[in-house]
């Protein structure tokens, strides 16, 4: 099976990339420039430490992204299911090595990175819901009898994921799921039930929590109770975001993120070092860049002629903005540090790979959004 | 086509719909980010400019270590040093240059601050130098507006106000490792000048000594200051520790050791083991390893030829020689080959299977029986009597009076000494046992090796009614007693000790004794014991017939001093074994401080006190310290831990 073969044969290749989303691509690569340059001042100035490899992971990332558009969106309907199988195996895996290994484990050691399944978990889970709706007529689509496989299709990795265990993570994996139920036309009371059953289920959830989740949760209702602990990351990174003011106090010049108050400065607390930094202007510059890109997403998403890649285009792009919008919102106080990275920004190998991939489908739904995928 | 569009319309509509949710999500972040950043910038930017928060380590003081009496043994003294914190100066290299005008700085010390600045958090002090004069304290302190960064601050540091006399007991404490950093993760061992215990007592207590480090939590301002502390778990000082050892006894060893170029000494009690003193001359100011030593004076404590660093009481090996007498002895009582009345024919030579072996007397001793074997340390009674009672039952009798084994003591570098039997020889070198072989360790040469702690132990067994005393030098850890009490019986006929202390009461004070010049004459003060020379070289056939003098060879040719004593004589409770290296004849060298020390022993009698200590005996007077009724140095009472 030679590459060609996965690209429609009525374009020629210089075609297919002209029709890239180069608009998209630009703004991809604008906000990995923030996470760079933020992480370039993280380490001190140091490039070597953080950013140098950040920008090769992105390098790579975008040559996947390009390559993963470039595959007509019927294989990748048709991949789908062999994906999620692949994806439940890696899942599989870590959890058994890590009870062989005494830790929760969360990922698999690829040598130049460690690849934690879970993300690109993710993916798969919105591939397989965006396939199991793609026939589906409206009536099919509003029947409950038609939600046993989606539901099995979340269910079975955020078992998995729990075990590990990682509520954000699962947290996540149903979150995006039930976007997909929801976009694909479910009846809206199974939606408010739902959200009603979550909210008398929240006493008895409780109880299976473990007690640092407990703890995050606690302390993020009165960060006060523990300025020593959890809480004070709360309140340093309030105070950095803060004292940034309208204007910032210039690239480099971040002293609350430099002095080594704020942990993970790095990875989970990127977007405070920026906003430390760049100020007011840096912090919307950066959410306008979150906002155009969820719009092209979302407009490619309602221009794609076949439901399964409207579907996953949106799905994705849900996926996408969920981490956008936790992370924020943690770091500013406004939800439990939940430690979730901010995609395309934080350091981080897999996070990276896992929103370059999904945008890479995104631009083959653009692409090949005449596709004639078969049902 | 019909339930596709209407399908493509339910999807247009929800998709607009989380299309607004994301639009509305991303709103809440701004307006967020616009409260925090513009309506609460100001409080925040104050919080940030004027206090951060920062966690302090608390060192906690080590623990002192005491002798019996409470006498400090190793203390902590104040130290004034001076450090910089580079925040708080523009230009660190101007300062240190304007610090180096007024006091004496090495070069190198500027560059070690330099590089360690650019290195660390621009807030936590660096040290510059250490140990400052009065003087340079006043000097310092007077210019301090024209030395931005720099300031003075009191620090702890080690000090053993007996110098080098508890040296290798009481050991010494270094600055930490990069070992020690890898097996050990208290944060304190990262404090700047942090010292832990590295030989000694000062090693194998050191967690117990070193004590919990607190924290404190401070707010500092801008340039560093501590504005005020806003939580704080106090440091829980180190324990004290209580040592058996009398440091005047001690000290006195030391001197007494100190007209030899390298010779060693233990002082201990027959019946309960205590260590009074360990001293291995020459030894080396524990003082200066504190603050670190200058190369000259690396190389002056490891070129010496006594290897003061080595503590020779528990690790040097030594043949017995002749204080291994008693041993042979005993085995030949207890196999019956001998008792009190055998008497044996010395003509100086001793032919077996067609070797001459010879006993150190000229002529030999004539007719003797056990008594006067060991007064005289004959050769020739115990080279018969060994070859009818074999090795192994003499081996038996050494490993039952603590030989050819570590004793346990608390200090490192014990060595275990070496009895050898047929089992051995075959085991480690591959050969037969011979009876020559018999005969030569019967007198504690050849493969024999005993430590000088090895000795006293074997005396103290012998003379406190056949019990397996064990040495300890702890008495109390804190305030819980860590000594020990009861020991097992040796199952030795106490007819049989008798007459061995009958020998070497004799070698003493008997008139052909070959310590008598070194016999106590002050009434109830008198010792006994036994006379030991080991030959560290065969004497040749060519040296005996040229009649050479052993002091003639070079002195690493000489032969080891050794003596072995208990007093007072009547009711044994001191022991005092000593070894001279290279010190020629037993007698001659090593009986003289025996006699010093067994004296000076029961003068001060540090057994009188059964580790109940009330005052120090050394001129100064120090306050009670036992029994501690509350604690003294903070144990216990701090912290929260």
């Amino acid at each position: 099976m030679s590459y060609s073969m996965f690209m429609q044969d009525d374009m020629s290749f210089r075609q297919k990339l002209l029709k890239l989303n180069w608009w998209l691509i630009i703004l991809i690569c604008s906000v990995a420039a923030v996470g760079i340059a933020s992480l370039y001042s993280a380490a001190g100035g140091d490039f070597d430490r953080w950013a140098l490899r950040q920008l090769m992971r992105f390098g790579v990332g975008m040559v996947g992204l390009v390559v993963i558009a470039l595959i007509d969106i019927k294989w990748w309907y048709r991949l789908t299911w062999p994906i999620y199988f692949i994806g439940m195996m890696m899942l599989v895996f870590v959890e058994i090595k890590g009870h062989v290994g005494m830790g929760a484990q969360r990922w698999i050691n690829l040598g130049f990175m460690q690849l934690q399944p879970s993300e690109l978990m993710k993916i798969a889970v919105i591939m397989a819901l965006a396939r199991h709706y793609h026939g589906a007529s409206i009536e099919q689509a509003r029947r409950l009898s038609f939600l046993i496989v989606p539901i099995l299709v979340i269910f079975a990795p955020v078992a998995l994921v729990l075990m590990q265990p990682d509520l954000g993570t699962a947290l996540m994996i149903i979150m995006a799921g039930a976007a997909m139920v929801f976009m694909a036309g479910a009846p809206i009371w199974l939606f408010i039930s739902a959200i009603v059953g979550a909210t008398v289920s929240v006493p008895i959830i409780w109880q299976f929590l473990h007690e640092y989740q407990k703890k995050r949760i606690r302390t993020f209702l009165d960060p006060e109770s523990d300025p020593l602990g959890a809480g004070y990351h709360i309140t340093q990174s309030k105070i950095a975001i803060g004292s940034g003011g309208v204007e910032g106090k210039g690239f480099l010049q971040g002293t609350q993120s430099h002095l080594n108050f704020l942990p993970e400065k790095q990875t989970d607390f990127i977007f405070t070092l920026w906003v430390e930094e760049w100020g007011l202007f840096g912090g919307v510059f950066l959410l306008m860049l979150f906002l155009f890109i969820f719009i092209t997403v979302l407009r490619t998403s309602l221009r794609c002629r076949h439901n399964f890649g409207r579907y996953l285009a949106l799905g994705v792009g849900v996926n996408f903005s969920l981490y956008v919008f936790i992370n924020i919102a943690m770091v500013m106080g406004l939800i439990p540090v939940v430690g979730a990275p901010l995609p395309l920004v934080s350091y981080g190998g897999t996070s990276m790979l896992a929103a370059l991939i999904g945008f890479g489908l995104i631009m083959s739904c653009g692409i090949y959004r005449h596709s004639k995928v078969t049902r | 086509m019909h339930h596709d569009e209407y399908s493509e319309k339910i999807f247009t509509r929800r998709a607009f719909f989380i299309g607004s949710l994301q639009v509305i999500g991303l709103g809440i972040l701004g307006s967020r980010l616009a409260w925090l950043q513009i309506a609460q910038g100001k409080r925040y930017k104050t919080l940030s400019d004027k206090n951060r928060i920062n966690i302090k380590i608390l060192p906690p003081p080590r623990g002192q270590i005491v002798d019996r009496f409470g006498v400090p043994l190793a203390v902590n003294a104040q130290i004034y040093r001076v450090l910089i914190i580079s925040e708080q100066s523009d230009d660190i290299m101007a300062s240190l240059k304007a610090l180096q005008k007024i006091i004496d700085i090495d070069d190198k010390d500027i560059k070690r601050v330099i590089k360690q600045a650019s290195k660390t958090a621009k807030f936590i002090p660096i040290k510059i130098k250490e140990g400052l004069s009065w003087g340079e304290v006043a000097k310092v302190e007077v210019n301090l507006p024209d030395l931005p960064g720099i300031f003075i601050d009191v620090g702890d540091i080690r000090s053993y106000p007996y110098r080098d006399a508890t040296a290798h007991v009481v050991g010494y404490v270094r600055s930490v490792s990069k070992e020690d950093l890898e097996k050990d993760n208290d944060p304190v061992l990262r404090l700047p000048g942090f010292r832990v215990g590295k030989t000694g007592i000062e090693k194998f207590y050191d967690r117990a000594l070193r004590g919990r480090a607190g924290a404190a939590e401070v707010e500092v301002n801008v340039i560093g200051r501590e504005v005020r502390e806003l939580k704080r778990k106090n440091a829980l000082a180190g324990k004290r520790v209580t040592l058996t050892i009398d440091g005047e006894l001690q000290r006195y060893a030391m001197e007494v050791l100190s007209v030899h170029k390298s010779a060693s000494a233990v002082v201990m009690d027959a019946h309960s083991g205590a260590i009074y003193a360990m001293a291995s001359y020459p030894a080396f100011d524990p003082n200066m390893f504190v603050r670190g030593l200058s190369s000259e004076e690396w190389k002056e404590v490891t070129d010496n030829l006594g290897k003061p660093q080595t503590n020779k009481a528990v690790s040097g090996q030594y043949p017995p020689a002749s204080t291994f007498k008693m041993i042979t002895a005993l085995a030949g009582l207890k196999a019956g080959v001998i008792d009190k009345n055998t008497f044996v024919f010395c003509s100086e030579k001793y032919e077996f299977g067609g070797k001459s072996f010879h006993c150190w007397k000229k002529y030999g001793h004539g007719n003797v029986n056990l008594v006067k074997a060991l007064e005289q340390s004959c050769d020739i009674y115990f080279y018969k009597m060994a070859t009818k009672v074999g090795i192994d039952a003499i081996a038996d009798m050494a490993r039952r009076f603590g030989l050819g084994q570590k004793l346990g003591i608390e200090l490192s570098q014990e060595s275990a000494g070496l009895i050898p039997d047929v089992a051995w020889k075959k085991q480690v070198l591959g050969q037969k046992w011979y009876q020559g072989d018999t005969i030569i360790s019967s007198i504690g040469q050849g493969d024999v090796l005993a430590t000088p702690l090895q000795l006293a132990v074997m005396t103290a067994r012998m003379v406190n009614g056949g019990f397996a005393v064990k040495p300890w030098v702890t008495g109390y850890l804190g305030d819980k007693f860590l000594g020990h009490k009861k020991w097992e019986s040796l199952g030795i006929s106490k007819s049989h000790l008798k007459l061995v202390m009958q020998g070497m009461e004799a070698v003493v004070n008997g008139k052909n004794g070959t310590a008598r010049s070194s016999r106590i004459e002050r009434k109830g003060f008198e010792m006994a014991g036994k006379t030991g020379t080991s030959q560290v070289q065969r004497i040749t056939m060519e040296q005996r017939r040229q009649g050479i003098k052993n002091e003639d060879l070079p002195w690493k040719q000489r032969h080891h001093a050794l003596f072995v004593g208990y007093a007072p004589m009547k009711n044994p409770r001191y022991i005092c074994s000593v070894v001279v290296e290279h010190g020629i004849g037993g007698s001659r060298a090593a009986a003289p401080i025996a006699k010093l020390l067994l004296e000076k022993s029961q003068i001060r009698d540090p057994a009188r006190i059964q580790m109940q200590p009330e005052i120090a005996e050394s001129g100064t007077s120090f306050p009670v310290l036992w029994p501690p009724k509350k604690p003294i140095y903070g144990e216990n009472n701090q912290g929260d831990f």
